[in-house]
């Protein structure tokens, strides 16, 4: 299943990527692969930006946006003006 | 009756002022007899906590009930070290969250197998969830590594996290602050043994979120809930409408013109919240708002053929209003799947939300036009 294509904010910066395949170990949508000692982006669009890519890169080779892609949460964000939060308190909706 | 409590490896009894309260217990880092805790083993870093792999009746109720309220946001247990089986210095040790499920499902996957079980506090959030927020954290745990002396228990410096914890965890900055090695396991804990068997590597397979009818399936009740908690109130405000009348109130009017709707809400819910999420896959376009949009015309399109003496003002509202409902239920569920991200969902609710008011505004013009006896 993919969601809309060419939304991702993921971006590799291959200058600074020493291959050392963490990425491709923690996305959870293989999103990465890697050769000769580089990581490629296969399919950008499996991409749910999630962050655990950007987060274990020691190389600060990744950057990506991520956050919660709940409807919910971003709604609240547009109505209060802040960051979208998924609450995950005791009234929170399916987000959690 | 007398608890048994742990502090910092010095054993106490208690009569409850630690144990008594749940909040309590949790801050004071005192661990209680909980139902998950089946005895205490000795260690160089003290008594630590036993639980068994084995899941009882009440565990699984307990799921059952989790998956139907919002009780699941406090089915918690006491953060700290556990032991599963017999496990030794040399024993691994698997991270998790403190959410009852995850701990539950965790420490099924060990049957067979001693290890050790670090349980961070995420406030009895999931790992997915907690590590998005911020509680499943590189920062707490770096604290528990300390808290628990975990290096005085295990004699390697390996920790096992789930591979979704990766959202929260950086491998990296742990090593360099604990001199602990992260390794990424499975997205799923029933692969644990697997990935242990196969020299603590994970397969593409193991690495990879699922999401099918199933995972799907179990969410819904948690969709569909929330949004009928508003049912009472569109109730009232059908029969309000259909029984007011300018010369006074007709509760007749009020059941026998109201009834369809009150149907057609339903309808409209179960399409979207329901019906959407279980076929996912197999609906046309990837906006879930236009996934929910036409399952939720087809699904008042059936209803509607029982119907067939409303006037065309309600026929046109019910065609405008009550799709947008299953529209807007399955726009929800973006936060509960897999594969959706932020940036599609804000692109996704720009055009939507624009659309939700103009049908709100088109569907209020049928009503008032019906109102005023025209058609
Ligand atoms: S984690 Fe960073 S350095 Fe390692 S392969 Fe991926 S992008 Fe390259
Ligand atoms: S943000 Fe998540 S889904 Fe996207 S590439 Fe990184 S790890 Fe994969």
């Amino acid at each position: 299943m993919k969601y809309l294509a060419g939304v991702s904010t993921l971006q590799l910066d291959s200058g600074r990527c020493t291959g050392c395949g963490m990425c491709a170990e923690v996305c959870p949508h293989g999103v990465f692969a890697i050769a000769d000692a580089m990581a490629s982006i296969t399919d950008k669009d499996k991409c749910m930006e999630c962050g655990a890519c950007e987060n274990n890169c020691a190389f600060g080779a990744i950057r990506v946006a991520s956050g919660v892609g709940c409807a919910s949460a971003i709604i609240n964000g547009m109505i209060t003006g802040g960051e979208p939060t998924c609450g995950c308190g005791p009234n929170d909706s399916a987000c959690c | 009756m007398i608890y048994l409590c742990i502090m910092a490896g010095a054993e106490k009894t208690n009569g409850g002022s630690c144990c008594a309260s749940e909040s309590a217990s949790a801050s004071a880092g005192c661990r209680c007899p909980q139902n998950e805790v089946s005895g205490y083993i000795n260690t160089k870093a003290g008594l630590i906590a036993k639980t068994s792999a084995q899941l009882y009746r009440n565990d699984y109720w307990g799921e059952i009930k989790s998956r139907l309220s919002a009780f699941r946001n406090n089915y918690a247990v006491v953060a700290g070290l556990y032991a599963v089986g017999e496990p030794s210095e040399d024993s691994d040790v698997f991270v998790s969250a403190n959410y009852k499920l995850s701990f539950d499902k965790l420490r099924s996957a060990l049957a067979g197998i001693s290890a050790w079980i670090l349980v961070l506090d995420t406030k009895g959030v999931n790992v997915w969830c907690a590590a998005g927020k911020g509680t499943f954290s590189t920062e707490e745990l770096i604290k528990k590594i300390s808290e628990t002396n975990i290096d005085l228990v295990v004699r390697h410096k390996k920790l096992i996290v789930p591979q979704l914890g990766a959202v929260g965890i950086s491998a990296y900055k742990v090593l360099k602050a604990t001199g602990f090695r992260v390794l990424f396991g499975p997205v799923y804990a029933a692969d644990i043994v697997a990935y242990v068997n196969n020299g603590y590597k994970a397969t593409a397979q193991m690495r990879t979120i699922r999401f099918n009818i199933t995972d799907r399936l179990v969410l819904t009740p948690m969709e569909m809930l929330p949004i009928l908690k508003w049912y009472p109130v569109y109730a009232a405000a059908v029969l309000i409408f259909f029984g007011v009348h300018g010369t006074g109130i007709v509760f007749r009017d009020a059941f026998y013109g109201g009834a369809p709707f009150l149907f057609f809400g339903l309808v409209s819910v179960f399409a979207g919240a329901f019906m959407t999420p279980v076929l996912l896959p197999f609906i046309p376009f990837r906006a879930f708002s236009l996934k929910g949009w036409m399952v939720g015309l087809m699904a008042v399109f059936l209803a509607i053929q029982s119907f067939s003496a409303l006037p065309v003002s309600l026929k046109v509202f019910v065609y405008l209003f009550f799709p947008a409902v299953s529209s807007f239920a399955a726009l929800q569920f973006t936060g509960s799947t897999t594969f959706t991200g932020m940036s599609g969902v804000k692109k996704e609710l720009k055009y939507a939300v624009f659309a939700y008011v103009i049908i709100g505004v088109a569907s209020l013009i049928s009503l008032i036009i019906y109102k005023s006896g025209v058609l």
